[in-house]
């Protein structure tokens, strides 16, 4: 679930962005060179730039499910500390659940977006390897879970609407995670979710992984990246248990369906947030202005809604989630 | 959800006796199988990856093929290695009669351990499974369910419907991991929630039994959102005063315990029953480690305080139909029916 992807570095996993490595390469080695020599090269620059953005839109023009899953991955993508810098303010981080620990794999406190005050509950994956080995690179354990229901209660108590960010490859899977009740914690929080009288805005920003990401993940809204992928198990653990081989993560993760695309054809998400050309990691900020945009229109339109009718929407849409009209029988 | 990896591999066990499945995935030593009471000599047991040269040893603790017996008439008890007599095992409720391990049941026999004879009324048994992700392994999605539904003679992999536990009506829905692993697609999720409605509707408590490899990765996100739906039923049933008893049996693992399954009023484990979000194979393979003794079983569970009670079998109609009047109020109503034992009961 979590660890499965080693063999997915960037030079791995991002192999269909090669061409434009190369050509971004030859610009850096041109640039340096005009510098140094104070040459003229401008024209051949220009070209060159011509010819990454083309290459580019060739690129991203028909990304593979496994293309898109590693660009979900991609070290330069931005996470929730690139979020709380760039689209948020005032952040006042909130440690620990009050149990047992201060899980790093999710960050808590209150952010402001725009005018609007929040709690932000979001998936930590760190930057450095230090961070990164810090928060388990995303994989939360049941604390993390206990942590992000206790502010979502003080939201809940302080009328904050939540906004969730899911970026994890899964919860952790671990002998500490179990004994400390690792699915009794997502359930708990599920369940919890459907009951929070404040409007909750979930957003994947990279990979929503599993029963991890759904832990974090009910709301009234929730909208994905372009190149995110959401999905019921990771393609490498698809990969691994129904086709006994971890190689064929591709074919696993077209067969599973997880792009925004895929998710907003079978009504599971609400919303596609679109990004730059050629991926969040290749502009940042301005994926994140366009993240900012959008949740702040969203934030705006749920605080219109009284909470009565907010909460009745919320359980009727995950109810019937998913499902084909008339399918199934109607009691209620 | 990691799960299936693990508990397929008793599917492999359970499939054994309605048979083909023409290409068993090749045998993998089962990572942790051992009951809690049992680790003397499974500890080596316990780091589940494939080494060919461990499996002579190993296939000892799971049922032997189907070529080491015969017409599967005998098995070996996975906890303890005992050789039992398939029928003696049946007529014992399943229960090893050497170790006491709790073997899966599938579901029908499950319904018809619990209720009262002649009670039981299934509902939604017509709802099927739909291929809508087109999702092919080895072979389609499609293909592997009509199969199963052959072979099982059951549309899905949970069964619901009324009847009374010693004289109390009940809405009791079984997970049967006989039907792809008791995973959760589509169908099951709507089913628990329609139990769910039902029981709200008819003023009666919700009892369910689980033993599932987790969410069903052939319905994709579909299957996840399987999770939020029957969490989203079960608390609305909640917030209506309705009272719900989940049983968790071996194995119950992934998506369905990190749902409707943990957060019931009451969840009960059956002795030695395998519970977990990681199936254990999945952990000792990210940890490379060796995972503790009785790791992952309903003890272990009840002694970190994430379970309230481990009935055994034969007590778990008692048990159920007590909590039910205990959910009823406090006063003890003169005519509450008796909670006798019947006569199918064999107790040890």
């Amino acid at each position: 679930m979590s660890k499965a992807k080693g063999s997915n570095d960037a030079a791995g996993g991002m192999a269909f962005e090669r061409k434009i490595d190369e050509i971004e390469a030859k610009i850096a080695e041109l640039e340096a060179l005009s510098l140094s020599t104070h040459l003229d090269i401008s024209p051949e620059l220009e070209a060159l730039k011509a010819k990454r953005t083309e290459e580019i839109n060739k690129t991203y023009a028909d990304l593979t499910a496994w293309e898109r899953v590693n660009v979900a991955r991609h070290p330069k993508r931005p996470v929730a500390s690139d979020y709380v810098a760039e689209v948020f303010d005032d952040f006042l981080e909130l440690h620990g659940d009050r149990y047992f620990a201060d899980d790093q794999a999710i960050l808590t406190g209150f952010a402001t977006l725009d005018d609007r005050r929040c709690m932000l509950i979001a998936h930590r994956k760190g930057r450095t390897t230090k961070e990164r080995l810090e928060c388990n690179f995303g994989c939360a354990h049941p604390e993390g879970y206990r942590k992000a229901l206790r502010k979502m209660r003080l939201a809940e108590k302080l009328g904050l609407p939540i906004v969730s960010m899911i970026n994890t490859p899964g919860a952790y899977p671990g002998i500490g995670a179990e004994e400390r009740g690792q699915a009794m914690a997502i359930a708990e929080n599920i369940m919890a979710m459907f009951t929070l009288r404040v409007p909750i805005l979930v957003v994947v920003i990279g990979e929503g992984g599993s029963g991890g990401a759904l832990g974090i993940g009910i709301g009234d809204r929730v909208l994905m990246l372009e190149h995110a992928y959401y999905s019921v198990i990771s393609p490498e653990g698809c990969a691994a248990i129904l086709w006994k081989d971890g190689e064929r993560s591709p074919e696993a993760a077209e067969a599973l369906k997880l792009t925004s695309k895929d998710l907003i054809g079978l009504k599971v998400i609400d919303q596609v947030i679109s990004e730059p050309q050629g991926g969040a990691h290749r502009a940042p900020s301005v994926a994140m202005a366009e993240v900012k945009r959008v949740l702040s229109r969203n934030l705006e339109e749920l605080e219109g809604i009284p909470i009565e009718q907010l909460l009745e929407a919320r359980r009727a849409k995950y109810r019937h989630i998913g499902a084909i009209q008339g399918r199934f029988p109607s009691l209620a | 959800m990691g799960d299936e990896k693990t508990s397929g591999k008793n599917a492999l066990a359970e499939e054994k006796k309605g048979k083909k499945e023409p290409k068993k995935p090749q045998k993998e030593p089962r990572s942790k199988k051992k009951a809690a009471s049992k680790d003397s000599d499974g500890s080596k047991e316990t780091d589940g990856e494939v080494e060919p040269k461990k499996e002579g040893r190993l296939s000892r603790f799971r049922f032997s093929k189907k070529k080491d017996m015969p017409g599967g008439l005998w098995l070996k008890c996975e906890s303890c290695a005992e050789v039992i007599f398939r029928k003696e095992l049946e007529e014992k409720g399943r229960v090893c009669p050497a170790c006491g391990f709790h073997f899966t049941v599938p579901g029908a026999e499950r319904v018809a351990m619990l209720l009262d004879e002649g009670t039981w009324k299934e509902d939604f048994d017509q709802l099927e499974a739909l291929d809508r992700l087109n999702f092919q392994d080895a072979r389609p999605y499609a293909e592997k369910l009509e199969r199963t539904v052959q072979r099982t003679g059951q549309k899905e992999a949970l069964i619901c419907g009324t009847g009374q536990v010693h004289g109390r009506k009940v809405v009791l829905a079984v997970l049967d991991f006989g039907f792809m692993g008791g995973s959760m697609g589509e169908v099951v999720g709507e089913k628990v929630a329609l139990s769910c409605e039902v029981a709200s509707k008819q003023g009666l408590p919700l009892v369910i039994f689980t033993s599932s490899g987790g969410a069903r990765m052939h319905e994709g996100v579909l299957s996840l959102m399987q999770m939020a739906k029957t969490c989203a039923a079960l608390q609305a049933f909640h917030e209506g005063g309705g009272f719900s008893i989940c049983v968790m049996t071996h194995p119950t693992t992934g998506g369905v315990t990190a749902s409707f399954a943990s957060v019931t009023d009451i969840v009960l484990a059956e002795p030695g029953a395998l519970i977990g979000f990681a199936g254990p194979r999945v952990i000792a393979t990210t940890l490379k480690q060796e995972l503790p003794p009785g790791f992952q079983r309903a003890e272990f569970l009840k002694e970190r305080g994430m379970i309230d009670e481990i009935v055994s079998r034969t007590d778990l109609p008692g048990t159920i139909a007590r909590l039910i009047d205990y959910a009823s109020g406090p006063r003890v109503s003169p005519d509450r029916p008796p909670i006798e034992r019947r006569s199918g009961d064999r107790r040890g």
